[in-house]
């Protein structure tokens, strides 16, 4: 089992992590049109990303700071090839 | 020095959550854009600063980590902006709103 000591300032963050998530997604699922849920994506994969530099920290291993790195690629190059398509089909 | 990295890590948590707020609450794609993409930038950067207070040898990979944070977000952002211009939406205006947040 590992241990997770975070601590009360920790919990705090962790649960403001958590209503950013819960908004964006409510974004991500309202959004009248298509742009809308494109920008809720992009936001709520930096918030992923910060959320996975402070899991690095919490289980002290450097390895997830290369995984959040990779992450922000993808969602990047994701992003954009969306907005692409978008702005080529109309 | 942990101190501050709490400090840090709590102060890129609530800016995190302004920027989703906006997200919510703004009324057009291009206002969402613009909290969405400022907050949430300055929020990463300030997770980033505080895991670098906990954990000064991890400096190479949270600058690697912060440039590209800085480089993609206004990239990314003009992008979807851009595309959200060409399918015709326009920006919005109070005056041909009936009803006013």
């Amino acid at each position: 089992m590992m241990g997770l000591e975070i601590g009360i300032l920790g919990g705090i963050a962790v649960a403001l992590l958590g209503i950013a998530v819960l908004l964006g997604a409510a974004r991500l699922v309202l959004g009248p049109t298509v742009a809308d849920r494109v920008v809720a994506a992009d936001i709520l994969t930096i918030i992923t990303t910060a959320a996975l530099v402070w899991l690095a920290l919490v289980q002290d291993s450097a390895i997830v700071l290369d995984i959040a790195l990779v992450f922000g690629a993808l969602s990047f190059v994701g992003v954009v090839a969306i907005a692409r398509a978008l702005e080529k089909r109309s | 020095m942990t101190v501050i990295g709490d400090i840090f890590l709590l102060v890129g948590a609530v800016f995190l959550c302004l920027a989703a707020l906006g997200m919510v609450r703004m009324p057009d794609v291009f206002n969402r854009i613009q909290t969405g993409t400022k907050g949430s930038t300055l929020g990463a950067l300030s997770v980033l600063i505080g895991v670098f207070f906990h954990h000064p040898d991890w400096w190479a990979k949270l600058v690697v980590l912060a440039v590209f944070v800085l480089v993609t977000s206004p990239v990314g952002s003009s992008i979807i902006a851009r595309a959200a211009l060409a399918t015709g939406l326009r920006p919005w205006h109070q005056a041909e709103d009936e009803e006013t947040v």
